[in-house]
């Protein structure tokens, strides 16, 4: 078929014909940069911790008129009173295990800080988050070890919240090997060496490296060392504490119901209300919901803009059909096909729709380099643009097939009737 | 004549349902998206003390060390306790007041009730005054309680509902961390959007439920809570929080004038040099005033993903409209017959004109209400979100005549293109075609 009765027909529909364009191009840009921001969500919330996540719960309470955290008798006496809730805990018929720690990968609540190979080197170095718990930390939080081994009892010391005295022993993730370590082959060299932790003078010796641990922090402040994870064997004693539990198979809410009165057992005065208690699914789902909304919200707005513009295709052709009913009479009368009346609004609307696209990618960079400025997005993948046009270009087709049978139906003797 | 073209323009809407329906409906879409997240971008970036909020003013120092230090950096988010209190010492501003963000465990004496915490804010005196806290009863300390570090505090209208079963509890005792504060005041609900004068508490986080002077609640030794960045050899050691290299607190100063302002700011300037003499300070003089709307954009506020979502809607309204463009468009041409005999019985381009507005506007309406009511549906699920900001969330009278506002302008300015194509026909060839 040619182009050219085509083109001339579009010639008398300028306005229509780049409103539809238009659309099309509009559709193409928003929908590309959508659905990228979903894609980028959903990888975003689909990273795995590194943690074995079920059956796994954390505890956080404080006790009321506890001694001071600043005195060596007062750290004394909350180290005693933690350990009992440790004990406490640990016979729980439920639980598998328990360890004090002072956050979970997500919890957003982080204790950061630098490493570095030398000495006294402030405020550089390689960035981490300290994870503070006890021997029983790697099998509690189903953490994986790669090289080294894990922390014994003899690594495991005690200190005020504010106190700070360096660690004899730490674990590293993977990645903070990596970092330290670039030269090494293998992971298992970082093994042994030593590492000074906050610029300090005194060392610290790895003993072990997990293959993956991610930091509390999900804000974008955090992203540059997600994956930096260092292991401190030490309880941290204050007037509060946190205790992740690992539970047997399916008995996550026996295990959850079962912790509180068991600590209230052991010391009543504390604040320990229904916030204290949160399963890891809760914690995962707080720090990501903001992240599944967003995904949800642009998902409906593609699905609607979409209806939007198809139905618009529909709209605009069924009018052009009724408008050229007597020219399409004309033609089947003058021995054009069914089919070849069908092809004529197709190709037509092959025609825009392409047009559109043109315009709709470079629209769609545009746009994705205005959000790159404003919103700090990433670079939209061409992947993505492509596919948008395929998917337009198909959309328009579906749109149009409708009003177009209605065009190849028109029977020839419409041509010998009055319009 | 305008009552006939309603007439024709509601005739014509109703033979052609469908297309009514569509075009209805993509304005209400457009128009519901865009009061939506107008309406959350109009709630996060409000002035949370309008008509006060220009005269006042968050000092920042650079009392940092040497050590990452860059000529183009930023002065400290917050200031030490020595700063401070020298700050609020030296009484420069209209008002001055110090705080810093905290929780304490609440010991109701009714024993039905078991401890709990309590988000607090210790501060000084002029905190109240400064910010124009509604008092339900009572009434704010001074300073020379500030000074006596006296055992009182100021409770919100929900501690004061929880605690005391919504009397006036002014002269009772509340327990705090085994001490005993003498309630002075009940504030009535009070919630300033952002928490502007804390945003370590989160941009739009509730108000704290206790207050406390600043002196008090270091000598009872509080916990603090909030943002604590030091350097040196400081340390976030709760004993010696007064002279420790670290900042923590928050300072804002009430300033009535712009030369009040610009003088402050070279006291704060010469504050520097003096402190950098005596050896205090290491970093040059690096001092800013910004005013509190100026102090909420330099921290953002806002969500970058509420500003986005505002973007979204607004492409998506372009659009519906163009999309509205295209089907008038459509549905005024197919009426050229009828356009031909009116223009052929006398009716001028421009009366065609504006019959042709009249039905763009009757459908502007239309989506209109229909996106009123996709606002409040819309708005209705962003306060299912578990955002801080989320319970925030409401359309305000303005709003609303905004939304009429936009749909009508919205449809008028979708109608302009196919009334003016329309109203260009020749009633002639029109006539003779039919």
């Amino acid at each position: 078929m040619k182009l050219h009765p085509i083109l001339a027909a579009l010639r008398k529909h300028k306005a229509g014909t780049v409103l539809i364009a238009l659309q099309i191009a509009l559709t193409l840009a928003i929908v590309c940069n959508a659905v990228f921001i979903i894609g980028q969500r959903v990888e975003r919330v689909n990273r795995p911790t590194g943690i074995d996540e079920s059956n796994l719960f954390l505890i956080s309470q404080q006790w009321v008129g506890a001694p001071s955290g600043d005195t060596a008798d007062g750290v004394e006496k909350l180290d005693a009173m933690q350990k009992e809730d440790l004990v406490a805990l640990r016979n729980l018929p439920d639980v598998v295990s328990v360890a004090p720690i002072n956050s979970l990968p997500l919890l957003n609540s982080s204790w950061t800080g630098a490493l570095s190979l030398k000495p006294d080197e402030k405020n550089v170095g390689t960035r981490t988050a300290y994870y503070f718990g006890d021997e029983q930390v790697l099998p509690t939080l189903g953490l994986k070890l790669v090289a080294g081994r894990a922390f014994n009892a003899g690594d495991v010391q005690h200190q005020g919240a504010r106190d700070q005295r360096d660690p004899a022993t730490v674990m590293v993730s993977k990645a903070v090997a990596d970092k330290l370590f670039p030269q090494a082959s293998a992971t298992g060299s970082a093994v042994g060496k030593a590492i000074y932790l906050n610029g300090s003078g005194k060392p610290s010796t790895i003993v072990g490296v997990v293959e993956r641990m991610q930091t509390p922090g999900t804000g974008s402040w955090a992203s540059a060392f997600a994956w930096n994870s260092t292991l401190v064997p030490t309880r941290m004693d204050a007037n509060f504490s946190r205790y992740a539990v690992r539970t047997k198979p399916g008995r996550l809410d026996a295990a959850m119901r079962a912790a509180t009165p068991a600590l209230y057992a052991v010391n009543p005065l504390r604040v320990l209300d229904e916030e204290s208690i949160q399963s890891f699914a809760e914690i995962r789902d707080k720090a990501y919901r903001a992240d599944v909304g967003m995904a949800a919200l642009m998902g409906v707005v593609c699905l609607i803009l979409i209806g939007v513009t198809a139905a618009g295709i529909v709209g605009l052709t069924s009018f052009w059909v009724g408008q050229r009913h007597r020219q399409i009479g004309v033609r089947r009368a003058l021995g054009a096909r069914k089919v070849d009346i069908l092809h004529y609004f197709q190709l037509e609307n092959l025609l825009i729709a392409g047009v559109g696209a043109v315009i709709g990618v470079l629209l769609a960079i545009s746009l994705n380099l205005l959000l790159i400025r404003q919103f700090e997005m990433e670079r939209l993948p061409l992947a993505y643009v492509l596919t948008g046009v395929v998917a337009v270009l198909a959309l328009g087709q579906a749109a149009v097939f409708a009003p177009a049978r209605r065009a190849s139906n028109v029977p020839p003797v419409t041509a010998t009737r009055a319009a | 004549m305008f009552g006939y073209y309603l007439d024709l323009a509601l005739q014509s809407l109703r033979r052609n349902k469908v297309l009514t329906a569509l075009m209805v409906l993509a304005i209400a879409l457009g128009i519901g998206a865009c009061m939506t997240t107008f309406t959350v971008l109009h709630v996060l970036s409000g002035d949370p003390l309008p008509g006060k909020s220009a005269r006042l003013f968050y000092p920042q120092l650079d009392p940092r060390d040497m050590i990452d230090y860059g000529a183009d950096k930023d002065p400290a988010s917050q200031v030490t306790w020595t700063d401070g209190m020298n700050l609020l010492k030296a009484k420069r501003a209209e008002r001055q007041v110090l705080m810093t963000g905290g929780d304490v465990p609440v010991q109701p004496a009714q024993s039905g009730l078991e401890p709990f915490l309590s988000d607090a804010r210790y501060t000084t005196a002029d905190f109240f005054p400064m910010f124009e806290t509604p008092f339900l009863f009572g009434h704010g300390w001074s300073e020379a309680e500030d000074n006596g570090k006296a055992r009182v505090a100021v409770i919100t209208r929900t501690l004061n509902d929880k605690l005391f079963g919504g009397k006036d509890s002014t002269g009772q005792i509340l327990r705090m961390k085994d001490t005993a504060f003498q309630v002075i005041g009940v504030l009535d609900t009070w919630r300033p959007n952002p928490h502007f004068y804390d945003l370590n508490m989160g941009n739009y986080a509730a108000t704290e439920d206790v207050f406390v002077p600043l002196a008090t609640a270091r000598d009872v030794r509080l916990e603090r809570d909030g943002s604590m960045n030091c350097w040196g050899k400081g340390s976030g050691d709760a004993e010696h929080l007064e002279a420790a290299t670290c900042v923590w607190l928050q300072f804002w100063v009430q300033l009535e004038s712009a030369d009040k302002a610009a003088a402050y700011r070279t006291f704060l300037d010469n504050y520097s040099k003096e402190q950098k003499a005596l050896g205090r300070f290491q970093r040059p003089p690096n001092v800013r005033l910004p005013n509190l709307m100026e102090w909420m954009d330099i921290n953002k506020v806002v969500p970058s993903d509420v500003r986005l979502q505002g973007w979204l809607a607004l492409g998506f309204l372009l659009v519906c409209l163009v999309n509205t463009v295209g089907l008038m468009l459509a549905k005024f041409l197919r009426r050229s017959g009828e356009l031909g005999v009116r223009r052929a019985l006398g009716a001028s381009k421009r009366e065609v004109f504006m019959q042709l507005l009249v039905e763009a506007a009757v459908i502007g309406l239309a989506g209109g209400i229909g996106g009123l009511l996709l606002a409040f549906l819309g708005l209705w699920l962003v306060r299912l979100q578990p955002a801080d900001y989320a319970s925030l969330a409401h359309l305000d009278l303005s709003m609303l005549l905004a939304t009429f506002m936009l749909a009508i302008a919205a449809s008028l300015l979708a109608g302009l293109l196919p009334a003016w194509r329309a109203c260009q026909i020749a009633p002639a060839l029109q006539l003779k075609s039919q």
